[in-house]
C-alpha cells in the first residue's frame, strides 16, 4: 500500500512550484529531491548544524525540522535565490567570497541564508549580535574568525548599496 | 535519518484539529513547532500514527499580556515571545529564559507551549511555568476545557499531564506582586544546548526590602522541575545580608539528580546550588529595585 500523496504549492525564490509529496517528506528533501535544489545541504537531520537553513516567508528555519507540507502555500528563500536576476552575488555573498569565509562550502548555504536574515532584521549588528546570530550554525573546516568577519564586511557592503543612489543625489 | 510514515492532517480551525484528534485517540500527536518532534521522528524515537499540524491555526499565535500575567498561545513561537515588549514588561523571566533556549534559528519554529508539553526536565520554559506557579490550559473535543497547574502538569520526563485527544491551547504565566525580582541561570555545554543545570528564581521582598519570600525551580535536577522553596532559610533577612552559601547549600540538599556522559551526578547537584543561589541573588537585587538582572555579567565566582 503507497503512501497517500499531498498536493502542495510552494514559492521557491520566486517562482511557485507544485510537488506532490507525502506527509513525510522532510523541506530539506523536497527541495533537494522533488525540486533540485541541492544548494540546500543536509548535515545532521536533527537541527544541530545549520547547514540545511533556508528562509521561509524571510525567516530563517531549519529545512530539516520542517515537513514540505507544513510549508505549503508559503514562501521559500534558498541558497540558490540569493543572488540578483544577473546572477551578481548578495552582498552576504560577496563578503564571504571577499573573506575567505569558506573551504569545502558545506556549511555556506545555511550561513549564508542565517546572515542574510540577521542583517535585514540588524544591519548594523555588533560583535556579540553576530557571534548570537550565527551559534547555530556550524562549520567544521574554515573556522569562525573569518566567517565573523564576513558577516561584518556584508553589514558594510549592504550599507554602502543603500546609501550610494542617496549620495548621488545629495552630495554629488 | 528520514521519519516514518503517518497520516497528516491539517485542520483549518481548532474545532477541526479537536475533532481529528479525539478521532485518531491514543495513535494522534500534535505538530507545533516541529523542533522536538520532528528529531525524534527523524531519529525513529517516535511514531505517531496521525500527526495534526496545527501551524495552519494561526488563531492560535496569540501572546496576551495584562497586569495579571502572560497568556500564550499554541502557535506563538519562542522568537516572537521573546520579541514581545508586553510580555516582557509583565512577566521579565520569560524573556530571561527563552534566550537560553536553543538558538535563535530553532527559535522563530518552536512553541512556548510545545515546549511545555514536551516536558524536558533539561528545558527551560517548564523550570519557569513550575517557579512561578502558571498552568497550562488543555482542550478536547466537545469536553470544553481544563487549566492544569504547573504542579500537576509535569508528570515525568517527556511526560504530561496531557491526555489523548487532547490539545493544549494557551499557557498562563502570572505576573509577578509588587517588590519582586525573577533570574534565569543556566550551565550548558555549548552555547544553545540544553542545560546541564540551571535555575529559575523568583523573590519577593516585604516594605522594608527583606525576603519574605524564595522560590528556585530547578532544571536537569531530576524527572521534572524541581521546584524548591528556601524562603526559610533566608530568615527574613535583607537582600543585601542574606547567607546565599545557606541557601546555595539547602537546595545542593534538596536535589537528586542523574548523572549522565555530561556529567556525574555529584558535578551535577553542585552547579544546581551554585547557580540557584545566583539566580536567587540577582533576583533579590532586582526585587530591591536595583534595575533589571542584566544577565551573568561581574556575577561573583563564588556560590
Ligand atoms: C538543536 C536544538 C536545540 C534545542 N535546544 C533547546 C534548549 O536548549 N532548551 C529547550 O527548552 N529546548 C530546546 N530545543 C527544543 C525546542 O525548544 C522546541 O521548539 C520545543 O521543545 C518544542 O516546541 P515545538 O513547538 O517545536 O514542539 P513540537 O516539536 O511540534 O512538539 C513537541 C511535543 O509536544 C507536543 N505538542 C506540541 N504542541 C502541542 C499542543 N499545542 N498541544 C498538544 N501537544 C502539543 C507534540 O505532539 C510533541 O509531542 C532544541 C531543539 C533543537 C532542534
Ligand atoms: S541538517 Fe538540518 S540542522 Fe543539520
Ligand atoms: S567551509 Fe567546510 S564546513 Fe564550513
Amino acid at each position: 500500500m503507497g503512501e497517500a500523496l499531498h498536493e502542495i504549492a510552494l514559492t521557491v525564490n520566486g517562482v511557485v512550484r507544485e510537488v506532490r509529496v507525502p506527509g513525510r517528506r522532510l523541506l530539506s528533501d523536497c527541495l533537494r529531491h522533488d525540486l533540485g535544489l541541492t544548494g540546500t545541504h543536509v548535515g545532521c537531520e536533527h537541527g544541530v548544524c545549520g547547514c540545511c537553513t533556508v528562509l521561509l516567508d524571510g525567516e530563517p528555519v531549519r529545512s530539516c525540522l520542517t515537513f514540505a507540507v507544513t510549508a505549503g502555500g508559503h514562501e521559500i528563500t534558498t541558497v540558490e535565490g540569493l543572488a540578483g536576476p544577473e546572477g551578481e552575488l548578495s552582498p552576504v555573498q560577496r563578503a564571504f567570497s571577499e573573506c575567505h569565509a569558506l573551504q569545502c562550502g558545506f556549511c555556506t548555504p545555511g550561513f549564508l541564508c542565517t546572515v542574510t536574515a540577521l542583517l535585514r532584521e540588524n544591519p548594523a549588528p555588533t560583535g556579540e549580535q553576530v557571534v548570537e546570530g550565527i551559534s547555530g550554525n556550524l562549520c567544521r573546516c574554515t573556522g569562525y574568525q573569518n566567517i565573523v568577519k564576513a558577516v561584518h564586511r556584508a553589514a558594510e557592503l549592504a550599507a554602502e548599496a543603500d546609501a550610494t543612489p542617496a549620495r548621488t543625489g545629495e552630495h554629488a | 535519518m528520514k521519519p516514518p510514515p503517518f497520516d497528516y492532517h491539517a485542520p483549518r480551525d481548532l474545532g477541526e484539529a479537536l475533532a481529528v484528534l479525539a478521532g485518531a485517540g491514543a495513535g494522534g500527536k500534535v505538530l507545533a513547532g516541529g523542533q522536538s518532534l520532528i528529531p525524534l521522528m527523524n531519529m525513529r524515537l517516535a511514531a505517531p500514527a496521525h500527526l495534526v499540524d496545527i501551524n495552519r491555526l494561526t488563531g492560535l499565535a496569540t501572546i496576551e499580556a495584562d497586569a495579571g500575567g502572560v497568556r500564550v498561545g499554541a502557535l506563538a513561537r519562542h522568537a516572537a515571545v521573546e520579541r514581545s515588549a508586553d510580555a516582557a514588561r509583565a512577566q521579565p523571566l520569560l524573556r530571561s529564559a527563552l534566550r537560553q533556549v536553543a538558538h535563535p534559528v530553532i527559535r522563530n519554529r518552536g512553541t512556548v507551549v510545545g515546549s511545555l508539553v514536551h516536558a524536558d526536565p533539561a528545558a527551560e520554559l517548564p523550570a519557569v511555568l513550575a517557579v512561578l506557579g502558571g498552568s497550562v490550559r488543555l482542550a478536547r473535543h466537545g469536553g470544553g476545557q481544563r487549566d492544569v497547574p504547573a504542579g500537576e502538569f509535569f508528570t515525568g520526563p517527556l511526560e504530561s499531564a496531557l491526555r489523548p485527544g487532547e490539545l493544549a491551547v494557551s499557557a498562563f504565566f502570572p505576573a509577578l506582586p509588587p517588590r519582586a525580582g525573577t533570574a534565569f541561570r543556566e550551565v550548558a555545554r555549548r552555547h544553545g544546548d540544553y542545560a546541564m543545570a540551571g535555575a529559575a528564581a523568583v523573590v519577593v521582598l516585604d516594605e522594608d526590602l527583606r525576603i519574605v519570600s524564595a522560590r528556585v525551580a530547578c532544571v536537569s535536577a531530576g524527572p521534572v522541575p524541581v521546584t524548591i522553596d528556601v524562603s526559610q532559610v533566608c530568615d527574613r533577612r535583607p537582600a543585601a545580608s542574606a547567607d546565599w552559601a545557606a541557601v546555595a547549600a539547602a537546595v545542593r540538599d534538596r536535589v537528586d539528580p542523574e548523572a549522565d556522559i555530561h556529567a556525574t551526578a555529584d558535578y551535577r547537584r553542585h552547579l544546581t546550588g551554585v547557580l540557584a543561589g545566583r539566580a536567587l541573588r540577582a533576583a533579590a537585587r532586582e526585587a530591591a529595585g536595583d534595575g533589571r538582572d542584566a544577565g551573568e555579567a561581574g556575577e561573583p565566582s563564588d556560590g
